[in-house]
């Protein structure tokens, strides 16, 4: 073994060995346990376990609770991808126009809430949304329209959280999007002025087909992303009002650590894998074939 | 000049405009957080406190004896524990990631391509599937509301060992083995070579870890058992169950969960906004 070799395989044994430890290695686990009844019974004595094949599948297909959820995390995911990633792209293009000055400092300011604890936000936005005395509600009467019940109508409750999470994340993307922004092809932006197109026709013609791949892989992680929704509804709502907003991450939880149905919440875990990795894989499918990525 | 300079002022407004909403909620999280219990609950809200107090922080960060009994939402506790438990993710995971990430980059061993494969697709795993076993494995080696337990998941960086080689995959080869002619070896030329030319992206790594670290919340919530062992995400979220209707006192503990993330990473947000473009840059 050369000298590079034992040194390389000094420097990533370590973390090799701790990724099989904890990532791996439960991973493949968390398939066996999907497969068993491991309850509360089971914690106190392993003895307690037994196979059931695929049984906690078909019981939560038969729950209604995790079919509320899925479609909660769907709706979640078709709501807020378009809301975060217009945010994103529309925060990028007023920062990118040539005329406005001081963008690092605006840069930071909108990126700040993107690093802070989702946990310690959520409870500043549980009390923005307050129906009596939250700012939301007032600045809506300012614009003489109604207060809105946001944390406690089921039919508000997932625009609400994603008025915060959108607040949280679109800094993220805005600064993808400044970077992919600044690479457009001026001269051709040049040209499509010279040639008489308008403001939406170059942003349609030359700078939507410029950005275009980084906006497609920005949607796609966002995707993943939403579906993985669990501290803000267990924050804000603790999954209500009339379980509009538990998530499958929160139904797993509580399953799991709540009611300590491992076997089941494991079920729930590999469903929730299954579902990401589909889509995302399809999202790149399409991308590909129109070669946008 | 003069369309380019209406253009010039709604332009800027808008962005001034919308940095302030983006900003309305942090600055509100403040100033409610001085204001005398029960202040904020009026219409119109009050942005202002009409007189600062420090009561919220008070109640919240000292402990204290009533009828009898001890009072406490042990934050000063939990403080100290993220404090610690970042501080040892961000130092270990520094030190577990930066030689492998180079060595995925230059160092040439067998079996370096198709590990880099599988760890390239072990990015798509969500975390979420390994937390079940993982709760029961750490059950039986004793590792449930520990430190170590907390922190030990985190130190699994596919991610960061990704990031760290495509820095180095900058590094000249002709450098590298010029050192190797001269005699050097291979842990002197990572010391004296490669570490100072990683420099930066180890600021950047540092900061990635820690205030991923410091905000994580599924893993610690579940754990964490003990009260005396919570982490300010954690700790914030049992006292929001049971104070909700506190405004003022649950401001005052997102401040104090908010605050030592922003003054590190306002000082340093450069690397970190650099960090992230490289990352997404190569996709």
């Amino acid at each position: 073994m050369s000298s590079q070799e034992r040194t390389a395989w000094l420097f990533t044994a370590p973390v090799l060995a701790i990724i099989v430890a904890v990532l791996v290695l439960p991973v493949t686990l968390a398939l066996a346990l999907s497969l068993t009844d491991y309850s509360i019974y089971a914690l106190a004595d392993w003895d307690n376990v037994r196979f059931v094949g695929l049984g906690n599948f078909q019981e939560l297909l038969r729950t209604a609770l995790f079919w509320r959820a899925l479609a909660n995390t769907a709706l979640f995911a078709v709501l807020g991808v378009p809301m975060a990633i217009g945010a994103s792209l529309g925060a990028a293009l007023l920062l990118h126009d040539t005329t406005v000055r001081w963008k690092a400092l605006w840069r930071v300011a909108l990126f700040a809430p993107y690093v802070t604890s989702v946990v310690a936000t959520a409870v500043v936005w549980r009390f923005l949304l307050n129906t009596r005395f939250g700012l939301i509600n007032y600045a809506l009467s300012w614009l003489g329209l109604p207060p809105v019940d946001w944390l406690g109508d089921p039919h508000a409750s997932i625009p609400a959280i994603l008025l915060f999470v959108t607040w949280k994340i679109f800094g993220y993307n805005m600064i993808v999007f400044t970077a992919a922004l600044s690479a457009v092809p001026q001269d051709l932006m040049e040209a499509a002025r010279l040639d008489g197109a308008s403001r939406w026709g170059r942003f349609r013609h030359v700078t939507l087909p410029a950005i275009g791949p980084t906006l497609l892989l920005a949607s796609v992680m966002s995707v993943a992303g939403f579906l993985q929704i669990f501290a803000e509804p267990y924050v804000m709502t603790l999954g209500g009002p009339a379980q509009s907003t538990v998530t499958v991450l929160y139904f797993m939880f509580d399953e799991g650590f709540k009611w300590w149905n491992l076997g089941q919440a494991s079920a729930v875990a590999l469903i929730l894998f299954v579902l990401i990795l589909t889509i995302t894989f399809v999202e790149t499918r399409i991308g590909k074939r129109n070669q946008w990525l | 000049m003069g369309r380019r300079r209406t253009r010039a002022i709604v332009a800027n407004s808008l962005v001034a405009l919308l940095t302030a909403v983006t900003l309305v909620p942090l600055v509100w999280m403040v100033t409610v957080s001085f204001m005398p219990r029960g202040a904020s609950s009026q219409f119109p809200p009050p942005f202002w406190p009409e007189r600062w107090s420090w009561e919220n922080y008070y109640e919240l960060l000292v402990r204290r004896e009533i009828d009898g009994a001890w009072f406490d939402y042990r934050v000063l506790p939990a403080l100290g524990n993220s404090l610690l438990i970042a501080v040892l993710a961000t130092v270990l995971g520094l030190l577990l990631t930066i030689p492998a990430g180079y060595a995925f980059a230059k160092l040439r061993f067998t079996g370096r391509e198709r590990l880099l494969k599988l760890l390239i697709a072990g990015l798509v795993v969500p975390g979420q599937v390994a937390m079940l076993p993982l709760f029961l494995l750490f059950k039986e080696l004793g590792l449930v509301n520990s430190y170590a337990g907390v922190i030990l998941p985190g130190l699994a960086g596919i991610f960061s060992v990704l990031f760290v080689r495509q820095a180095a995959l900058a590094i000249p080869d002709e450098m590298l083995d010029a050192a190797r002619l001269d005699g050097a070896s291979e842990a002197r030329i990572f010391r004296s070579i490669v570490l100072p030319l990683l420099a930066p992206i180890t600021v950047t790594l540092a900061l990635f870890l820690f205030l991923g670290s410091w905000n994580d919340f599924l893993w610690p919530l579940i754990v964490l058992t003990d009260q005396h062992k919570y982490t300010l995400p954690v700790a914030v979220a049992a006292i929001v169950r049971e104070h909700a209707q506190d405004g003022e006192l649950m401001m005052a503990a997102s401040v104090v969960t908010t605050l030592p993330v922003l003054l590190i990473f306002l000082p340093l947000q450069r690397y970190y906004i650099s960090g992230l473009l490289g990352g997404s840059i190569k996709g």
